[in-house]
């Protein structure tokens, strides 16, 4: 056997939904602690880091705002990586990965839109400003809504697969606007700071506490992505199996 | 004008009700879900790829 087929069959072991149900339970319990641990070493790294001397207290907000927008583009992203799966192998649970996404997303989109409101309210003396950066976000968020509206429009998870999936593919033009819409544009947003080809630009005093509530936010992220995604295949087997008890009845009469 | 503390109180804040009220979403959506399969089960509606006796 080579390790081709080795490979493929473990992948295609992991992508059955019982395997995954099982897989995922057991990874869970591990996760959500790892999450939490993040959580709690980040808000106190966050709350020891020195104030900004511009800034002041203010300067806290990032700590929040940047992780919710870095994780705002990569839920988007594991969409579009899920959407390629649903529509080049056609597997069930890349389709329930891209739908249980939806929600997450939109929740770390519009903490991103709120924390940066508030955040620009006391900075840049606005609420909100209709610059690159910000309309890109904001276009996201409108995706993130409309793709449960479309999933919400159609009773067959089937049927909702395949248009949400290019429809999700379409809309990944977006992430790379977000993010070098600071270098493109003239905006009020400020440009990269961390990711930048030549080194983040921030004192260690305030990148490693933002470090630590990225990685903090990313396990959020998975831990709840894991739950949601064992809700819907528990939704779908519920739904096949009212289905299967619908026809028995049908077919008995 | 708000005070600059307030700004961060709530951002904080409203970070701390979103995440947490999509995480009781999230557990009441898989604990709704798993009672209607046990209801299912106990009328004795089977899923056709299950294996005898095995458990799912």
């Amino acid at each position: 056997m080579s390790d081709t087929t080795i490979s493929q069959g473990w992948f295609t072991s992991l992508a059955n939904p019982t395997r995954f149900l099982a897989l995922s339970g057991r990874l869970l319990p591990y996760l959500a602690t790892a999450a939490v641990l993040s959580l709690l070493i980040g808000l106190f790294m966050s709350f020891a880091a020195p104030e900004d001397y511009q800034q002041g207290i203010t300067v806290r907000i990032m700590f929040i705002h940047v992780p919710a927008a870095w994780l705002a583009m990569m839920c988007y992203s594991v969409m579009a990586i899920a959407s390629i799966g649903t529509l080049v192998w056609r597997h069930p649970l890349a389709d329930v990965a891209a739908k249980t996404a939806l929600p997450i997303g939109a929740a770390f989109t519009f903490l991103s839109l709120l924390t940066g409101s508030l955040w620009g309210r006391p900075m840049w003396g606005t609420w909100w400003v209709w610059d690159a950066r910000l309309t890109s976000v904001f276009v996201l968020f409108l995706m993130y809504l409309g793709l449960m509206a479309l999933h919400k429009a159609m009773d067959d998870p089937a049927r909702a697969a395949r248009p949400a999936a290019v429809l999700t593919l379409v809309g990944f033009i977006n992430i790379p606007i977000i993010k070098f819409s600071v270098d493109w544009w003239n905006t009020l947003h400020q440009p990269a700071s961390v990711i930048r080809l030549d080194g983040p630009t921030i004192h260690p005093s305030m990148l490693y506490p933002l470090l630590v509530m990225a990685l903090a936010y990313t396990l959020i992220f998975f831990t709840l992505h894991l739950m949601a995604m064992r809700n819907e295949i528990l939704r779908r087997r519920v739904q096949t199996m009212r289905r299967q008890a619908a026809q028995a009845i049908g077919g008995g009469a | 004008m708000m005070s600059h503390e307030a700004f961060v109180f709530l951002s904080y804040g409203a970070s701390a009700v979103t995440l947490a009220g999509l995480l009781a979403a999230i557990l009441l959506d898989g604990r709704a879900r798993r009672r209607e399969l046990a209801e299912l089960e106990a009328q004795g509606v089977r899923r056709r790829s299950k294996p005898a006796g095995g458990a799912s």
